[in-house]
């Protein structure tokens, strides 16, 4: 053999090597994510995992399924993907009676929200009717899209703001014995197209103010069109949808809109968005994820927002926003920011972002790694609304994620059609009569859900399958609370024209926890933006009490903290929203810690 | 994508005007990468079109780099740059992925394909459609192509039709790119008819960014197409055609599968009617000169 064909033959093999490569990777992925496949076996589970899920929604009393809304006739033809957003959860303790209730909206004309009053006894009650805030889809005033709870006006009970399609409403809660519409003595505009909302006190004056995120434009009417120019300009970088909404609260139950003022101006197709104080100023930021487009992240000086996504990192590659939670995953007293994306085999890649904080110094701009690759945490197929939580109580932060956006035939994909439309000029992908018909297909359908256990090395492992989530409905929101009072968070899943999910958690004794409700004098009574550092066995972490997170969704107010086994709590601080730092050396392990800020 | 990398005859006493104009005439070696690279940095600057530097980055390193090694190795000589440059930037603007391996991955394949896969000394397929194909259909879970990103933009879309219409005339190979788009148009009402579809939903994918790259770099890569010029526009038909078959099949990636497709077994084809027609005096090899 001359030194010719040794070199060829030493090139075939090479080349036979590379085109196999992406076969071994595949098959070290598939190894490595075994573990999400594998059917669940509690006492497995729970041995190795440190906990289950079941769903028990039934049980419990709540036999909820969402009604998606039947908008324009000229959107016939891909109604299911204009109409895809509605179904969402949010957990408040309307009556103040110390147990989460559950607030879930639906979003058909004529349909009724549902308020499920927490029986204390593991069931729950629909309580909307009597309470005045179920029929609240009426034809004329557009559908729910989702809720979020906050004393506006600190009398001690949890106001209801609802995000719609539609008419916003501003419901005050009459001590929790019924709820009244104020929303034209409030100021609200008359209609916004939303999907995002949340509450924050971004002045620190110690009155709740409210960020709202419009998606589509504030001026179409989704049911009476005037033409089918409502879609956006383009899959990534449009600026046509609805314009954002900063209501300053003015007290006396009156707010006045300032967003231009305070330096809030897009029209970005917002999703979703949370507040909390990113760079321990003592002011809340906010990050908006977008669809179809990058994110924002607004830095608070306490007086006005300065926009820093691309400055940040978060705001340079485009994706499809649908979900801001933030947490802090690595016990280090930082919060890493979790954006959920749209990913398909074959079709988009775009992974999800989960933005960790770079090691900064003092005095240098707030900067972001995208380390969900890294982390494990980046392809949740058509993600929705995900939040972090310690769902084992091993003193680390997982992730919970839903995802699904249109399942319907099984055989038949979107897919090709979407494409090759969301491709096109901004003139045809702006037009939804040049849309395809999605004639009954699926569209990144019955997608398997993601659990997401943090190994505290630097790791998350999707236990989803194993721990009994098992569930391929089209998810969108997902809510975190110990619903039963127990020490362990459940999982409330929203899903789009499906059942309202309730799983109950069960958690290894061997793991400790402690919680804390916490309540403001100074500061807003419902303490949203208020810090909590636990700081035990030589670690710690940080949570806020937060106005709305995830996609759709609120978690419940009070904190929850998981220990691990024999922890050593060394120090324990909130950081009110007024700046007081407050001790807490007599909270307890195993129990809920109440906490009211000194006046 | 392998380089527009029509020789030019040396002109030792061509005079300084003449030889600017000969400079940009664009019958240059350096044109098209040039070219390609302001596509990517209008893309960019203005909609920011790269999730990352790096990848990119690491695309054209490792293409150039596998050149380079294998130019040496192979041919005995340090080859010249112009074509695996192109190669790796197609593939890092193309090839869409969150990790790093794909970029990497792809440009090897892209460059180690036009040394092993030849027939009669000519490589086959174009490499970085070759490779791009490839990693498409062995790790669809990991990359997708270049479909979206580009801002939709009617004056980014003009500016580049301009730009890359302009260069092709120069470089005599226009007629490739008027018949696939001609070809296209009509094959798109055609589909449109078939499946009840709005026509503009037909012709929208022509208008992204793909298309501009595919239509400028890919269909008219002088290594990997057919020498006629009525050749050239029938394997521009062809690929057209096969496109639109794919595409009633709902394959997303169906112009870089269809000239995957097409490329070689036009390419065999010429080399089978020249080897039938060649003089038998003449020795029995195609495209005399022709290095990888």
């Amino acid at each position: 053999m001359n030194r010719s064909a040794r070199i060829r033959l030493v090139l075939t093999v090479l080349f036979v090597a590379l085109l196999a490569t992406p076969l071994v990777i595949k098959r070290l992925a598939l190894q490595r994510s075994r573990a999400a496949s594998t059917e669940l076996d509690a006492s497995a589970a729970l041995t190795r995992y440190g906990f289950y899920l079941s769903e028990v929604s039934h049980a419990a009393g709540v036999d909820f399924v969402h009604h998606a809304p039947t908008l324009d006739a000229k959107l016939g033809p891909i109604m299911p993907e204009v109409a895809s957003m509605g179904a969402s959860v949010s957990i408040v303790d309307f009556n103040r009676d110390g147990w989460p209730d559950i607030y879930v909206t639906d979003s058909a004309y004529g349909s009724a929200n549902r308020l499920y009053q927490n029986m204390h006894d593991g069931t729950f009650k629909d309580v909307a009717p009597e309470m005045g805030i179920a029929e609240v889809n009426q034809s004329g005033t557009g559908v729910s899209m989702g809720a979020v709870w906050g004393d506006y006006d600190n009398d001690g009970y949890e106001d209801l703001f609802l995000i719609k399609w539609g008419r916003p409403e501003l419901y005050h809660n009459d001590h929790g014995h019924g709820f009244t519409r104020v929303s034209e003595e409030a100021g609200l505009p008359p209609w916004i197209n939303a999907n995002t909302a949340v509450w924050l006190d971004y002045d620190g004056d110690g009155l709740l103010d409210l960020f709202v995120g419009g998606y589509y434009s504030e001026n179409i009417d989704l049911w009476h069109l005037k033409n089918t120019c409502m879609m956006p300009d383009s899959f990534e970088y449009a600026k046509n949808g609805g314009r954002k909404f900063l209501f300053h609260n003015l007290g006396h139950g009156r707010f006045e809109e300032v967003s231009a003022k305070v330096g809030i101006d897009s029209r970005r197709w917002a999703l979703a968005s949370a507040a909390a104080d990113l760079r321990g100023t003592g002011h809340p930021d906010l990050f908006v994820a977008n669809d179809y487009g990058v994110s924002e992240l607004y830095l608070n000086d306490g007086k006005r927002f300065h926009e820093a996504g691309a400055a940040s990192g978060v705001g340079f590659a485009p994706k499809s926003g649908m979900n801001v939670a933030m947490g802090d995953i690595f016990n280090q007293g930082k919060y890493a920011i979790y954006v959920s994306n749209i990913s398909e085999d074959g079709v988009l890649i775009q992974g999800n972002n989960l933005w960790v904080p770079r090691d900064g110094q003092p005095g240098k701009p707030l900067a972001y790694e995208n380390m969900a690759r890294d982390l494990g945490v980046e392809l949740g197929g058509w993600s929705f609304g995900a939040q972090f939580g310690d769902l084992n109580n091993d003193g680390t932060l997982d992730i919970y994620l839903t995802n699904g956006y249109v399942s319907a035939d099984r055989k038949r994909s979107y897919w090709y059609d979407f494409a090759k439309v969301a491709g096109g000029n901004a003139s045809i992908i702006g037009d939804a009569a040049h849309w395809p018909a999605i004639d009954g297909r699926s569209h990144s359908g019955y997608q398997q859900k993601h659990v997401w256990l943090n190994d505290g090395a630097g790791r998350f492992v999707d236990v989803a399958r194993a721990v009994g989530v098992t569930d391929t409905h089209d998810g969108r929101a997902v809510a975190l609370a110990d619903l039963f009072n127990r020490g362990a968070l459940d999982v409330v899943v929203a899903n789009q024209g499906g059942p309202l999910l309730l799983y109950r958690n069960t958690v290894t004794a061997a793991n400790q926890w402690i919680e804390f409700s916490l309540e403001g004098s100074t500061s807003n009574r419902s303490a949203i933006g208020a810090r909590v550092t636990v700081r035990w066995n030589g670690q710690e972490q940080v949570q806020e009490v937060s106005g709305g997170s995830g996609f759709a969704a609120q978690n419940d107010r009070r904190l929850h903290f998981g220990l691990g086994k024999n922890p050593h709590l060394e120090e324990i601080v909130v950081r009110w929203p007024s700046g007081k730092l407050q001790k807490l050396p007599d909270a307890k392990p195993g129990q809920l810690n109440l906490v009211k800020e000194p006046s | 994508m392998s380089g527009q990398t029509i020789t030019v005859a040396s002109a030792p006493s061509m005079p300084p005007a003449t030889r600017w104009r000969k400079w940009f005439s664009l019958e240059n070696r350096f044109v098209p990468p040039i070219f390609i690279t302001l596509i990517l940095l209008i893309g960019h600057l203005s909609f920011g079109i790269l999730e990352s530097y790096k990848k990119t980055l690491l695309a054209i390193t490792v293409s150039i780099l596998t050149e380079l090694v294998l130019g040496r190795t192979v041919t005995g000589k340090w080859p010249h740059m112009a074509s695996a440059y192109i190669s790796g930037i197609s593939v890092g603007i193309l090839l869409r992925s969150p990790a790093f391996w794909p970029y990497a991955l792809c440009a090897i394949i892209a460059i180690t394909s036009k040394y092993v896969i030849r027939v009669k000394n000519r490589h086959l397929w174009n490499p970085s459609n070759f490779a791009i194909c490839v990693i498409l259909f062995l790790a669809a879970e990991s990359v997708t192509t270049l479909s979206i990103q580009w801002g939709n933009n009617l004056w980014a879309m003009l500016v580049i039709w301009f730009l890359g219409s302009t260069i092709i005339w120069r470089l005599r190979r226009f007629h490739i790119c008027a018949v696939y788009v001609l070809s296209f148009l009509v094959f798109a009402v055609l589909r449109a008819r078939m499946v009840g579809d709005p026509l503009v939903a037909e012709i929208s994918p022509i208008t992204g960014p793909e298309y501009q790259l595919f239509i400028f770099f890919m269909i008219t890569d002088p290594k990997t197409t057919v020498r006629p010029r009525w050749a050239q526009c029938v394997v521009a038909f062809t690929v057209a055609a096969v496109e639109m078959v794919l595409r009633l099949r709902s394959s997303i990636y169906a112009p870089l599968y269809a000239l995957f497709l097409v490329g070689p077994v036009a390419l065999l084809i010429e080399n089978w009617w020249a080897l039938r027609h060649a003089p038998a005096s003449q020795p029995r090899t195609l495209a005399p000169g022709v290095t990888p």
